[in-house]
């Protein structure tokens, strides 16, 4: 038993390199003064981030993922509290295939979701701009926010809610003041990574976005241009630092939410 | 409650995502899928129906390989992702002990960095002058830069086997938790091998976990648009690329529905026998 624990304990250590060699690649080269990415290293540097200063393509990318990111995130983290509670809560007709239907954007290839997506567009004779791309990442994060929503909800002691209507509140005071302050860990994790999906998606940004360009369409545009390679790396480092911090928060929330279990676990029992 | 009530607030509630979704996913499939059916003359669209584009989408040599490549591609992707997958599951799952948690973040920290600055790396990692040739002339393994690394479905599905790792570890993670320790205990005090133990104990109970891995893997990779377009030259190049050239450079969009719906049904025809064909495994979900 001891030795295949060893065995399993170094093929898991290696696969965990093989996942993350990609990723590391970006702060050494980010960081090394030469325009080739390769080895050896040449010497520490930071023009390829001070170079990022300067980009004012790039300032506008970022600032219409931005916008793209926290106003899908919240569309979706509304529209999936809402599935969410209403498949905890209740009991109706065509709950399971509805919850299905909504949650099929998990699977659909995204180019698949661009296309349908433009084609509609273009068929309305709407202008493709950025509340367009809004529309298609709420549609595709809405079901990350629904499974989120769905954990949180599941963890509500339903007894709670029905003190505070027995003690005389509405049921939407009920809402506002005892379920959502509950859900809240729940909450804050489906914001998370919604803008993490939102702020990285690149298909169907690049389906619908017509003339404003994201983060991740200006990044692909860079890729043509080699010269401009090391300063796209330094740039991924610093979208790596980002999403370290965004996904870290996450799993701080998310064992929020686990603790907040266990512990109504221990009321129950006592 | 009575069950009129039950259903008046559940719908309530779920009414606008639904009718969103309603909007944004059945509208535009629906529209899709009589785009395919129609005709496009330069900038006008011809609304007779027709089955041209699926003549050219099934017939021509070209989709033909494309699809098949796809297929290909993906199925390829699919197993290897699962195959490593499963022993990570499995050592977390079995001794993870009180690291479980740690173990799972450290597993999904790569794959919330960004997508497409992943596959891009792997085009500098692999590339002639790239990270991996720069390496071994330095070691001075070789004299000539190896040229077979990139720009071949090989590197493709090297990427994307990089890419889809989390998605198989953590369903398979679940439905290994899920089992009870003590039928192992039973089957080792019954005489059982390790071996026995594992085809006929854990291997089956953790299917409902492998199928869903395969499902979440195989439907989005074959429409994977980034890799094959950074990773495989030519020779790589997948049907989402087609797509995306019928609909823009091609300005071919009837087409290009029609590829795109042809996509949707056989990821949808093999997903479904897939499941067909495992459903004893699935029986108590």
């Amino acid at each position: 038993m001891k030795k295949s624990n060893k065995i399993f304990k170094s093929i898991v250590i290696s696969f965990l390199i093989f996942l993350y060699a990609p990723a590391l690649l970006l702060p050494i080269f980010s960081f090394n003064n030469s325009k080739v990415i390769a080895f050896p290293l040449s010497g520490f540097s930071t023009i390829w981030f001070e170079e990022l200063l300067y980009e004012n393509t790039l300032h506008n990318a970022l600032f219409n993922s931005l916008v793209i990111a926290i106003s899908s995130t919240i569309l979706a983290t509304i529209l999936g509290t809402l599935v969410a509670r209403a498949s905890t809560r209740y009991i109706f007709y065509g709950k399971k295939i509805s919850i299905t239907f909504i949650l099929v954007p998990l699977i659909l290839p995204e180019i698949i979701l661009g296309v349908c997506l433009l084609t509609v567009l273009i068929q309305l004779g709407l202008d493709l701009n950025l509340w367009s791309v809004v529309l298609g990442h709420t549609l595709l994060i809405t079901p990350f926010s629904t499974l989120i929503m769905v954990s949180a909800f599941n963890n509500l002691d339903i007894s709670l809610e029905e003190a505070s209507l027995d003690l005389g509140m509405s049921s939407l005071q009920t809402f506002w003041i005892i379920i959502l302050p509950m859900v809240s860990p729940g909450l804050i994790s489906s914001l998370l990574i919604g803008f993490v999906i939102s702020l990285d998606e690149f298909i169907i940004a690049f389906f619908l976005t017509g003339v404003e360009p994201t983060l991740p369409v200006y990044i692909w545009s860079q890729f043509r241009f080699p010269a401009k390679l090391p300063s796209t790396m330094a740039l991924g480092t610093v979208l790596l630092i980002v999403s370290l911090i965004l996904v870290s928060l996450f799993e701080y929330f998310r064992r929020r939410m686990e603790l907040y279990n266990n512990y109504g676990v221990e009321l129950d029992q006592k | 409650m009575y069950l009129s009530e039950q259903n008046r607030k559940g719908w309530r509630l779920l009414g606008v995502p639904f009718l969103f979704a309603i909007f944004l996913l059945a509208v535009p499939i629906v529209t899709m899928t009589a785009l395919s059916f129609w005709t496009q003359d330069y900038l006008t669209l011809i609304k007779t129906i027709t089955f041209e584009n699926y003549k050219q989408a099934w017939f021509q040599p070209v989709f033909q390989t494309l699809f098949a490549r796809s297929l290909i591609i993906s199925l390829t992707v699919t197993f290897f992702t699962i195959l490593f997958a499963f022993p990570i599951a499995y050592y977390i799952s079995f001794y993870g002990g009180k690291r479980k948690a740690l173990w799972l973040f450290l597993i999904t920290i790569p794959f919330w960095t960004s997508y497409l600055l992943r596959m891009f790396l792997w085009k500098v990692i692999l590339g002639y002058n790239g990270v991996l040739n720069s390496f071994f002339d330095w070691l001075g393994v070789i004299t000539e830069p190896l040229t077979f690394l990139l720009y071949n479905t090989n590197a493709v599905i090297l990427a994307l086997v990089h890419g889809w790792a989390p998605f198989a570890i953590l369903p398979i993670f679940v439905s290994l938790e899920k089992i009870d320790r003590s039928l192992l205990e039973a089957s080792n005090d019954l005489g059982d091998n390790s071996f026995n133990q594992f085809f006929r104990i854990i291997l089956p109970l953790s299917m409902p976990g492998v199928i869903g891995a395969v499902l979440i893997i195989f439907i989005p990779c074959i429409g994977d648009y980034i890799t094959p377009k950074l990773v495989g030259g030519p020779e790589g190049l997948m049907i989402a690329n087609m797509i995306q050239v019928q609909f823009s450079k091609a300005n071919n969009a009837p087409l290009a529905a029609a590829l795109s719906v042809t996509s949707l049904l056989i990821v949808g025809i093999i997903a479904m026998a897939f499941v067909f064909f495992n459903r004893k495994y699935l029986r108590n979900y």
